[in-house]
């Protein structure tokens, strides 16, 4: 089989070719190093690439195959990890300049799961500096490209899990989600991507941003392929205190049987102004789609909607500047050279290999959290959080799922945003409810702009209920399947 | 809260352990200036009697066995170390 048909495909399609024969784990894994040899330095979606190991957990893979000792359908799948989740043996930077030497010890749970099920785990993916950012522009190590075009920003902060995705330079990749992370740079690279609900996945061996708020999720061309990887990295973990004792159904066996059409609502709060018409014309499609089906639509209200940015930005801050608080050029970063004693190691390691939006909401996050403000900001922020968990369940007595677009605009250019942080925080502005409320969230391709950018629908679900959300979202990518489309990166 | 909110930068970058350039100083000052502009939002609202989120669901704490468990050798856990000799981190001294 050709490289360039290996790399068009589906993990399930990929799948199904091994297990019938058609082909080798080894190609895969190669036909996927020619194409990063061909698209990468245009798009940049790799920081960290290892072939010879890359290649020779395929060949593990193809010699299991041949005992027939296969693992399960993930077995000879690649799949490759935003840069921070820890792979043993590997490099974790996390896009930081503090981290630039630092090599994993030991496996995230996310990869020891990936392992265990067969995967053959690739590079090292780009992202904005610890996952602060929404379009990969923060990255100490360049920003990535969106492969739909070129002068465009990815979306962030998983803008590499995302474009690797696209430029089929991978099948499957993990990112992580805080307040938008995974779903919208899925949506303006044009494909799959999904945040769990919160506890749904491990966060062991994650670098941590916001700890109440960060979930690990899959990205792929199809609802299927996500289905797939979510049931393989899911499940109740004793290393991670917030991970839930929860059973795991097979979301994959699940979206085989038929479902009938549920309700779904559409949130006034996001159908307001800031809406970019494109995405309001191809949202509205999808509306029609499932009234088409046979779902019924209902209008609904999320009244604390527009108090969500402050919210996670007083909490995610705060968060933020706890967990950093790890990176003091003492025991696993790199120190500076000037410092001279104890707190001067801390202050110039820091203020050298932190990025600038790290170091601005590190600053927030200590600012909310000092005496004299905790009670007006971050108490206050915590208060409202229970507020907007309130508005979900309320809506969730009426309906299944919520349908909401994913991102007010298509992929914007590189600058547009980046010395405004309000401006850059409010392009979160469809997807942050979802992480205070802890609920699960994803975003499929739902169409292109005329210029050729994708659009991308969000789905937000019943919290521990992937498979009515995943089912949802299948009733409307197998049909439509926006995202197999692949974009144009010959020269 | 009625005063404009502004933020002594020299202090709270202290409290946050970063040293920032004159140049960085300028920058966030004024940017982190709207930012809490705009967090002013929050005070809009009655949350009287509101129960504070810490987590979307609730958490209890976990207990483990007390018992020893295999762990990182100290080779292992000091190999991101900038600085390490006899098993240990080499810092910087602290006390005069």
């Amino acid at each position: 089989m050709d490289s360039n048909s290996l790399i068009s495909k589906t993990a399930t399609e990929l799948s199904g070719e091994l297990e019938s024969g058609n082909c080798k784990a080894v190609e895969i894994a190669q036909a996927y190093l020619e194409q990063i040899d061909r698209v990468d330095g245009k798009v940049h979606a790799f920081l960290h690439r290892d072939d010879d190991d890359f290649l020779a957990q395929a060949k593990d893979s193809d010699e299991r195959r041949e005992k027939g000792e296969t693992l399960g359908p993930l077995d000879g799948i690649p799949v490759c990890l935003k840069d921070v989740i820890s792979v043993e043996g590997q490099p974790l930077t996390a896009a930081s300049k503090i981290l630039q030497d630092y090599v994993s010890p030991y496996d995230a749970t996310v990869t020891r799961k990936l392992k265990a099920a067969g995967a053959v785990i690739g590079g090292r993916l780009n992202l904005d500096e610890f996952a602060m950012g929404s379009s990969t522009e923060n990255s100490a190590y360049g920003p990535t490209r969106n492969p739909w075009d070129l002068e465009r920003v990815p979306g962030g902060s998983s803008g590499g899990s995302s474009a690797a995705v696209a430029a089929r330079e991978a099948p499957l990749t993990l990112g992580s989600d805080t307040g938008g992370s995974i779903r919208q740079p899925a949506s303006l690279c044009g494909v799959v991507g999904m945040k769990p609900t919160y506890g749904m996945v491990s966060r062991y061996g994650l670098a941590a941003f916001a700890s109440s708020l960060d979930q690990i999720g899959p990205f792929s061309q199809t609802v299927e392929d996500t289905a797939l990887l979510l049931e393989t990295i899911s499940g109740h973990d004793p290393l991670d205190s917030t991970s839930y004792p929860t059973e795991v159904p097979s979301y994959s066996e699940f979206l085989k049987q038929k479902h009938e059409p549920c309700t779904l609502g559409l949130p006034k709060e996001f159908f307001g102004e800031g809406m970019d018409d494109e995405v309001r014309t191809a949202v509205e499609k999808a509306i029609e789609f499932y009234k088409g089906k046979g779902y019924e639509i209902v209008d609904l209200s999320l009244p604390t909607t527009d108090l969500s940015i402050p919210v996670y930005y007083v909490i995610a801050t705060a968060e933020a500047s706890s967990n950093l608080a790890r990176y003091d050029g003492i025991r696993y970063t790199s120190r500076s050279e000037r410092a001279e004693n104890a707190v001067d190691v801390y202050a110039k390691s820091r203020g050298e290999g932190f990025g600038e939006e790290v170091k601005r909401r590190c600053i927030l996050g200590a600012y909310g959290l000092s005496s004299g403000y905790y009670d007006a900001y971050y108490l206050r922020a915590q208060k409202t959080r229970t507020l907007i968990r309130q508005d979900f369940e309320r809506a969730f007595e009426k309906v299944d799922a919520i349908l909401t677009p994913t991102s007010p605009t298509p992929a914007f250019k590189f600058g547009a945003k980046s010395e405004d942080p309000i401006s850059m925080y409010l392009s979160d502005v469809y997807t942050i409810s979802t992480n205070l409320a802890g609920l699960p969230g994803l975003s499929v391709p739902c169409g292109f702009t005329e210029s050729g950018l994708p659009i991308g629908l969000q789905l937000i679900g019943k919290a521990f209920d992937e498979g009515t959300l995943l089912s949802i979202a299948h009733d409307f990518d197998r049909e439509l399947q926006f995202g197999r489309q692949a974009p144009n990166l010959e020269d | 809260m009625s005063e404009e909110p502004s933020m002594d930068i020299d202090y709270v970058t202290n409290l946050a352990r970063i040293e920032l350039t004159q140049e960085e100083k300028d920058k966030f000052q004024s940017q982190l200036g709207d930012v809490l502009k705009y967090f002013e939002k929050l005070q809009d609202l009655d949350v009287e009697g509101v129960e504070p989120t810490a987590h979307a669901f609730p958490r209890f704490n976990v207990w483990d066995e007390d018992v020893s468990k295999e762990g990182f050798s100290s080779e292992k856990a000091l190999k991101n170390a900038p600085k390490s000799r006899n098993e240990q981190v080499v810092v910087p001294k602290v006390v005069e």
